[in-house]
C-alpha cells in the first residue's frame, strides 16, 4: 500500500462523494459549490499525471469562471430552493438502480482487464509545461486553435444577442 | 506508482454520476452542472492516456474540450435565464411548450 495509492483512493473518495453531494443536495447552490469542489479534486488529479498547465487551467477556466458564471445564475433566478419530488415514483429508484449497475460492469471490466493497460512509464523531464503546449498548440494544432477563437467568438455574440432587452412596442 | 487502469476507472464512474444526475434532477441548471461533470470525467481520461502514452495530444485535446465548455456554459446559460424570464420556472417539466 504505496503512499501514492493512498492519496489517490483518498482523492477519488472525496471527489465521487463531492459529485454525490452535486446530484443530491436540495439547494441549487450547495450543488454548485460541490462541483466546485469536484473540480479543484480533478485538478489535483491533473497534476499528479504531471499536466500542471491543465491543472491550473481547470482551476481557472471551470472552477474560477464556469462555476462563478452559475453561481450568478442561480442567485439571478432564484432558484435555490426546488421541488425533487418526480412526478412518477418509480423513475428515481430505476435511474438510481441502473446506474449502479453501470458502475458495477463498468468498474469490473477495468479491473478484470487490467493487464492489458501497459505499465507506466516514468515522465519525461518537463512533460505538460506551458511552453510544451504553446509549441504543439500553434504548430500542429493551429487549425483546431483558430476554429476554436472562432467559437468562442461566436459564444460570445450569441450570449450577448440572447441577453438584450426586447423594446416595449 | 498507481497503475493507469486507477485512473480509467474514476472517469468512469463520474461520468456515470453525471448521466444520473441529468436523468434524476429536474432543475435545468443542475442538469447543466451534471453535463459539465461529465466532461470533466471525459477530460481526466484524456490527461491519463496521455500520461500513459508520453505525449501531449491528450492534453491539447483537454484544452480544447475546455474551451468549448466555457462557450456552451455561456450560451446555456442565457437561454436558460431566457426560458426563466417566459416561464418562470426551470423545472425541465413545465418546459413543454413543444408538445405535439
Amino acid at each position: 500500500m504505496s503512499v501514492d495509492l493512498v492519496v489517490f483512493i483518498g482523492l477519488a473518495l472525496v471527489a465521487i462523494l463531492s459529485a454525490l453531494g452535486m446530484l443530491f443536495s436540495r439547494n441549487a447552490i450547495y450543488s454548485a459549490l460541490y462541483l466546485i469542489f469536484n473540480f479543484s479534486t480533478v485538478a489535483v488529479f491533473y497534476l499528479l499525471l504531471t499536466a500542471p498547465f491543465i491543472a491550473l487551467a481547470q482551476i481557472t477556466v471551470y472552477a474560477g469562471a464556469i462555476m462563478v458564471l452559475f453561481l450568478f445564475v442561480i442567485m439571478l433566478l432564484g432558484a435555490e430552493q426546488t421541488g425533487r419530488t418526480p412526478p412518477t415514483w418509480w423513475m428515481q429508484p430505476l435511474a438510481l438502480s441502473l446506474a449502479g449497475i453501470l458502475i458495477l460492469e463498468a468498474l469490473y471490466i477495468i479491473f478484470t482487464h487490467r493487464t492489458s493497460f501497459p505499465a507506466l512509464r516514468a515522465a519525461v523531464g518537463d512533460l505538460g509545461n506551458p511552453l510544451q503546449i504553446g509549441e504543439l498548440l500553434f504548430s500542429n494544432y493551429l487549425l483546431a486553435f483558430e476554429a476554436i477563437a472562432l467559437l468562442l467568438l461566436v459564444a460570445v455574440i450569441g450570449a450577448i444577442f440572447l441577453s438584450r432587452h426586447q423594446r416595449v412596442r | 506508482m498507481v497503475p493507469i487502469y486507477y485512473y480509467v476507472a474514476l472517469p468512469a464512474v463520474l461520468f456515470t454520476l453525471g448521466a444520473l444526475g441529468v436523468l434524476i434532477r429536474r432543475n435545468a441548471i443542475i442538469i447543466f452542472m451534471s453535463v459539465e461533470l461529465m466532461l470533466n470525467a471525459a477530460n481526466l481520461a484524456f490527461v491519463a492516456f496521455a500520461r500513459l502514452h508520453g505525449g501531449l495530444s491528450g492534453q491539447i485535446f483537454v484544452f480544447f474540450v475546455m474551451a468549448v465548455a466555457a462557450a456552451e456554459v455561456a450560451v446555456g446559460l442565457a437561454l436558460i435565464v431566457k426560458i426563466f424570464e417566459t416561464k418562470h420556472s426551470i423545472d425541465i417539466d413545465q418546459l413543454n411548450m413543444m408538445k405535439g
